[in-house]
């Protein structure tokens, strides 16, 4: 368990106006605190791109729940990233109609590209890259997502020119 | 048999899908008969009688289980401890290979939401949320807005269709991880706990969202609702060519010429639906083997493609249909260095909760490798056996893992011989 004492003398961090209204719009949707906990935490990430200690501090105070059940959530579920990430996140779909259809081509051709592996943030914190489960593009194969875009079918070459997009 | 022309009574669940695969918004959904059978419902009938007609139909749900929609149904509607009753649509679609529920909540979402408000209706319940999958952007997008529309023409909110009806919709969106499929690793998901499944009983029809009762059902099993109401249960027995009723959305993905999806009678064949539909395999690519419904399903092979497409034939031949979508393994592909993907998938996604799942898995996926570079002797193949056996029903709380070993144990029976290869 975190020293919240020890998290809390380190610098206080306080959520936005924006982030603030966001939350208190997502409450009104559930009867209990602790719902409005993955909502809360997706939208302080979509502002600071990552949920450290002291913005659960945040959370925290803001929602009415401990800090406890707030990092319990943050660190089970894979779209919270509890380490800071690049601007733009990279889900390769590992699956297995992409494995029949050559993701892993693709995952070499990005991890050449951007000198990153899996779980990795290129130097210039551009990019992560990051596994993901079938995404449901099956008919498209292989497919990645970058931030919220879905692209498929994904070739070795169409790689390059789709990651150039964000650069 | 593909039918010359889609209409409601041969595709209900497709037939209002547009060409060019755009949305159907509220506008042209009710020019399509849109919301007149749950006006109908609501004005007309009462909340037995609705079961009672789901009954009859014998309508399976279709996440994956197949469990009689309306028993579950029924179950719910005798509890009467609370008047807080919930209805969740699971749309937390993550199997791999399958993606039938995303085609109807991203171009017929008033569909599922006409479904939803009629379902509420029988089971009384004034509250219901969609559990969607977080990376589903375009569905999510797609759904606020319908819900918004329909919000707006009074068919969410209070006194719906003029009736004493209230009901309240909100879709809340998962944040990556598979296990939230599990109904009960949903709820606690949707309290915001770590999703880890509850023992059962009680079962949610007693006790589910924040202890109230709750009935969670498939997108695409909601969205048969308003058909079976509308045209009865005979008609929609009559839909199918087999003893599993009505239509599924089935389809092929892998090395074909035309991978998707399709509303078709249950009983088609599984050939059928990969020559006719899918347009057969790809060039210098033969069918090596397949999965009827997604990864947890169980090998089949060539000889079985005769076999008609529903919950009982399937089982019968060692599999089960899950959800549906079919994948195509080719001959190109090394059995053994897919169970190892497939297994590293399920081993990433356990909750971690039993120890057989959250140990055993990766164990497997430790062996799959060594055999995989050819650096396994066959003390670990009676090792892969013995995991097989220890993770059963019963010595976990969910299925998690005995959907993971059960295309392994398949393999290990069809393609023993690629196994015995791996040996060093």
């Amino acid at each position: 368990m975190k020293n919240i004492k020890k998290i809390n003398k380190k610098k206080e961090i306080k959520l936005t106006a924006k982030e603030k209204k966001k939350i208190k719009k997502e409450k009104k949707n559930y009867k209990n605190k602790n719902s409005v906990i993955i909502e809360a935490l997706k939208i302080v990430q979509e502002e600071r791109n990552w949920i450290s200690d002291e913005i659960i501090i945040a959370i925290s105070k803001e929602i009415g729940v401990s800090y406890n059940d707030i990092e319990e959530i943050a660190t089970f579920y894979s779209q919270i990233f509890r380490k800071p990430v690049g601007k733009h996140i990279i889900k390769f779909c590992d699956s297995v109609v992409c494995y029949i259809n050559g993701y892993k081509n693709i995952q070499k051709k990005i991890e050449y590209h951007l000198k990153i592996k899996p779980g990795n943030t290129t130097k210039d914190n551009l990019f992560t890259l990051l596994p993901i489960c079938c995404l449901g593009n099956c008919n498209f194969s292989p497919t990645i997502m970058i931030d919220k875009d879905i692209y498929g079918p994904v070739s070795t070459n169409s790689i390059i020119q789709i990651l150039d997009k964000y650069l | 048999m593909k039918f010359k022309k889609k209409n409601n009574q041969t595709h209900p669940l497709t037939w209002r899908i547009r060409k060019d695969k755009k949305p159907i918004w509220i506008e042209e959904y009710c020019k399509k008969k849109g919301y007149k059978i749950a006006e109908e419902t609501l004005n007309n009938m009462n909340s037995k009688e609705i079961i009672l007609i789901i009954k009859n139909s014998e309508l399976k749900g279709r996440g994956g289980g197949g469990f009689p929609t309306g028993i579950k149904w029924e179950l719910m509607s005798k509890v009467n401890i609370s008047k807080d009753k919930y209805i969740i649509c699971n749309a937390d679609e993550m199997e791999p290979g399958s993606y039938k529920d995303k085609l109807l909540i991203e171009q017929l979402p008033h569909l599922l939401i006409e479904s939803i408000i009629i379902a509420a209706f029988a089971l009384k319940a004034q509250q219901g949320y969609i559990f969607l999958r977080g990376e589903y952007i375009k569905a999510n997008i797609n759904l606020q807005k319908a819900i918004k529309e329909a919000i707006n023409a009074g068919f969410i909110g209070n006194k719906i269709f003029n009736t004493k009806f209230n009901f309240k919709l909100n879709i809340h969106t998962g944040a990556g991880r598979y296990i939230c499929g599990e109904e009960t690793a949903l709820l606690n998901s949707l309290e915001g706990k770590r999703a880890i499944p509850r023992h059962k009983p009680p079962f949610p029809a007693l006790v589910g969202f924040l202890g109230k009762p709750t009935c969670i059902n498939n997108v695409e099993t909601l969205c048969n609702i308003p058909g079976i109401i509308k045209y009865g249960p005979e008609w929609y027995k009559g839909l199918s060519k087999s003893n599993d009723y009505g239509t599924k959305i089935m389809g092929f993905s892998g090395k074909v010429n035309n991978p998707g999806v399709w509303e078709m009678p249950f009983g088609t064949t599984a050939r059928e639906i990969l020559e006719k539909y899918a347009k057969g395999m790809c060039k210098k690519v033969k069918l090596k083997a397949w999965q009827p419904g997604g990864a947890s399903t169980a090998l089949l092979t060539e000889k079985h493609l005769d076999t008609p497409m529903d919950f009982t034939n399937i089982l019968k031949i060692g599999s089960r249909l899950g959800t549906g979508v079919a994948l195509a393994i080719d001959d190109k592909i090394n059995i053994l260095s897919l169970i190892k993907n497939i297994e590293k998938f399920f081993s990433r996604e356990s909750c971690g909760w039993c120890t057989p799942c959250r140990d055993g898995l990766p164990w497997i996926v430790k062996i799959l490798n060594k055999l995989e570079k050819k650096q396994g002797n066959k003390k670990d193949i009676k090792i892969l056996r013995d995991l097989c056996s220890h993770i059963k029903n019963g010595t976990t709380f969910c299925a998690h893992a005995i959907g993971a070993i059960t295309p392994l144990q398949s393999a290990m029976k069809i393609f023993y011989q690629e196994f015995k290869y791996s040996l060093k």
